[in-house]
């Protein structure tokens, strides 16, 4: 076992050292002239770095740059990398409570309910598949707020796994335990609390951990289009100056934040979860 | 050429109509001996004066007629006579009451057309009037559109056309939009792609895909108007996707597009990267032509008058110190920052001096490139609409005049004048020529059926 994670940490080390290499060998780098300049070469930026794909060091250095001072504000148009990832994580985070407020409860009556998941599910199965920023003008024209729209965005994309899988899971407890509860005569709460809801609990992490991850997919972009502040918006602005080091990085810090919630939700998971 | 609306209107030299190819002495590139106001205060007195002599005198060249034979200072002193000119000086200067609201949102889309809103802030002009702005970086047309109709702004840079279309309710909410001024003159060029350099006649671009920052914008019919013109069909013979001002270089790169008709610092910035070539600048078209727009909420203005007051003069006034040729530099430096274009200093300041490389070899030289003057003509209005009528953006019977003089508010001062009990000025119409072609505003929809490359509008759509 041991020995399986040095070898696999080994493997890992070496892949990141290849893409490093291979990363600054085939990268341009933005050429600065030394020579005397005509006019028409200055106007043309020949004295300047021109966008070019930065190889890894260049992006590493901006990296450092920009986490050595994450949390400066320059008015509402510049503010560092912590800032924007705290806006974003809030609008996630406030559009995901809200969904399990609504979604857990009522794929719990959903699950419960035989009838119910029939008669609801056509409508799950037209709602789910639409792309959460194709809500996003709806969203704007209907609630008159881009900070309010953006997370019911957040809030409409992430409702559909946690009330799918909540059903599922409900739906999907074994007679036999709930036959225990109706001998032991518990009431429904009881019912509820200490036999379904524990036994369902994987599934509903399930949806959980898929919702999260959906959540910070679609706030990038949603942020992106909408502007104002956030990651999305960081990138927007970077793109917007072609400065492809700041896009590269920020493209890794969405990736890092994305990690560290799922990784968080899957702990928590863990911590409700019982073993039979 | 900016500063045409500021003329001395006593003055029986001085044209108040300038057309294109106008030979005054304000139209030649050099004017330093010229009469014109400089300080905010005597910028306002001029304005006042020239809304009431235009008012008493729509045709300009019976005043230049009437000011010979009378003398200059008998004109003035007749006129002192029956408008308290004074009073009314004081009273667009002075009736500034207690601000209603302080802590302002202004929208903006980061473009050199937005040079005033933007540089106002760094450059304390809209503190000079008292308020605290904030100017908010805004991804796109649409999004500035409907954060102005939720009122997340309380002001926005917007496309001359949009505040037009907004009221009435084309491509959006129906709701009164107001524009106060026009943000700025020219500005805008055709990009082409750098395998095209060949390709410099608009008869080779059939087939073309170009971008356009928006449907309801200058740039939109511009383009329609001079492919229109070269006898292809904008609708037909190419294709015209709108795309973000900042994700136009990208999408030349990536040769999605063979070209824009883009606002700066897009097209010296395609340059700049070696991706495209500046084919033609839009002054080419329409010398003079308007381009963005300081728009509101009519709402906002009825709401708060005295904030309304006090940021209409802090643009008035910030548009007027950004068209003075030795202000340009200095005004690069403050506005390509993170915060506000997030631009190469170079390339800004080789779009607002007009020194500029064209991608072909040359270094240009056109001082004009980008003007900013405020003054909302209602003739400029007034084509927009028939623009809009030709490709299709709006059917039926079209009240030209009505809308425009709705949206475009001619002057602040209309607004005093009327509380003053004045009939403000009416004639705020002017002749322009586009690509050669004369434009009368008095005669719109002939004007439309003029073209023979339009939309077709079938006759059961038509009202």
């Amino acid at each position: 076992m041991k020995r399986e994670t040095i070898n696999a940490a080994i493997i890992s080390l070496t892949l990141f050292a290849f893409a490093f290499i291979l990363g600054e060998v085939f990268t341009s780098k933005g050429k600065k002239e030394t020579k005397e300049l005509t006019e028409y070469e200055i106007l043309m930026g020949a004295s300047e770095e021109k966008a070019s794909l930065p190889g890894p060091i260049a992006v590493f250095s901006r990296a450092w740059q920009e986490l050595s001072n994450p949390f400066y504000d320059a008015g509402p148009n510049d503010k560092g990398i912590g800032v924007q990832i705290f806006y974003s994580l809030g609008r996630v985070l406030l559009g995901y409570f809200l969904a399990i407020i609504i979604a857990v409860p009522a794929g719990f009556l959903i699950g419960m309910s035989p009838i119910m998941y029939k008669a609801l599910d056509p409508f799950i199965q037209l709602l789910k598949p639409i792309s959460p920023l194709a809500w996003m003008p709806l969203a704007l024209f209907i609630i008159k707020d881009s900070a309010m729209s953006a997370i019911f965005v957040i809030f409409i994309c992430s409702v559909w796994p946690i009330l799918m899988n909540t059903a599922f899971g409900v739906a999907s407890v074994k007679k036999d335990w709930l036959n225990v509860g109706r001998t032991l005569e518990m009431n429904a709460f009881q019912k509820a609390f200490q036999i379904i809801l524990p036994a369902a609990a994987p599934t509903i992490f399930t949806g959980l951990r898929i919702s999260i991850g959906i959540s910070w997919l679609v706030i990038v972009a949603a942020e992106m289009l909408v502007g104002g502040t956030g990651i999305g918006y960081y990138v927007w602005n970077e793109w917007n100056n072609l400065d492809l080091a700041s896009v590269i990085f920020s493209v890794l810090m969405i990736g890092v934040v994305g990690m560290l919630l799922d990784f968080l939700i899957n702990r928590a998971g863990k911590l409700f979860v019982y073993t039979e | 050429m900016s500063i045409n609306s500021l003329d001395n209107p006593y003055d029986s030299e001085s044209k108040l109509s300038h057309g294109s190819g106008c030979g005054c002495s304000s139209c030649s590139p050099s004017r330093a001996d010229a009469d014109i106001p400089q300080t905010q205060e005597e910028i306002i007195d001029r304005a006042v004066e020239n809304a009431v002599v235009r008012s008493v005198f729509p045709n300009d060249m019976e005043r230049r007629q009437f000011i010979k034979v009378v003398g200059k200072s008998t004109f003035m002193a007749a006129l002192a006579a029956i408008f308290p000119m004074d009073a009314l000086k004081a009273a667009v200067k002075e009736s500034n009451g207690k601000l209603e609201k302080k802590n302002l949102k202004v929208g903006f889309v980061p473009i050199t057309c937005a040079t005033p809103i933007i540089m106002a802030h760094p450059m304390g002009f809209y503190s000079k009037y008292g308020l605290n702005v904030d100017v908010i970086k805004t991804a796109g047309w649409a999004v500035a559109r409907d954060k102005s109709l939720n009122n997340e702004y309380d002001a926005c840079h917007m496309l001359t056309p949009m505040p037009l279309a907004i009221t009435m309710g084309a491509g959006s909410v129906k709701a009164p939009f107001l524009m106060p001024a026009v943000e700025n003159i020219n500005g805008q060029a055709i990009t082409l792609h750098v395998k095209h350099k060949d390709k410099r006649s608009p008869k080779q671009w059939k087939g073309f895909k170009f971008a356009v920052p928006f449907e309801y914008s200058m740039h939109n019919f511009l383009l329609r108007y001079l492919v229109a013109e070269s006898g292809l069909d904008p609708d037909k013979d190419i294709q015209i996707r709108v795309v973000p001002p900042p994700e136009m270089v990208a999408n030349l790169r990536a040769g999605n597009v063979d070209g824009y008709l883009a606002p700066d610092p897009f097209n010296q910035r395609a340059v700049f990267e070696n991706v495209g070539f500046i084919h033609m600048l839009t002054k080419e078209i329409w010398d003079g032509h308007p381009c963005c727009a300081f728009a509101c909420s009519q709402e906002f203005a009825t709401s708060m008058p005295n904030t309304y007051g006090a940021i209409f003069k802090a643009i008035v006034d910030a548009t007027h110190y950004s068209a003075k040729h030795e202000n340009r530099k200095s005004i690069a430096e403050a506005i390509s920052t993170t915060n506000y274009l997030n631009q190469p200093q170079t390339v800004v300041e080789q779009v607002l001096t007009g020194r500029y490389a064209d991608g072909l070899g040359n270094v240009k030289n056109d001082p004009d490139r980008i003007g900013f003057d405020p003054f909302p003509w209602n003739s400029m209005g007034v084509w927009i609409l028939t623009q809009m009528k030709r490709w299709g953006y709006i059917n039926g019977h079209v009240d030209y005049k009505k809308i425009s003089e709705q949206v475009y508010l001619t002057t602040e001062c209309a607004k005093y004048m009327k509380e003053l009990g004045y009939t403000p000025p009416s004639s705020n119409y002017k002749t322009h020529y586009i690509m050669g072609k004369k434009f009368d505003p008095h005669k719109p929809e002939a004007y439309v059926d003029s073209f023979a490359i339009k939309k077709k509008v079938s006759l059961t759509n038509a009202e």
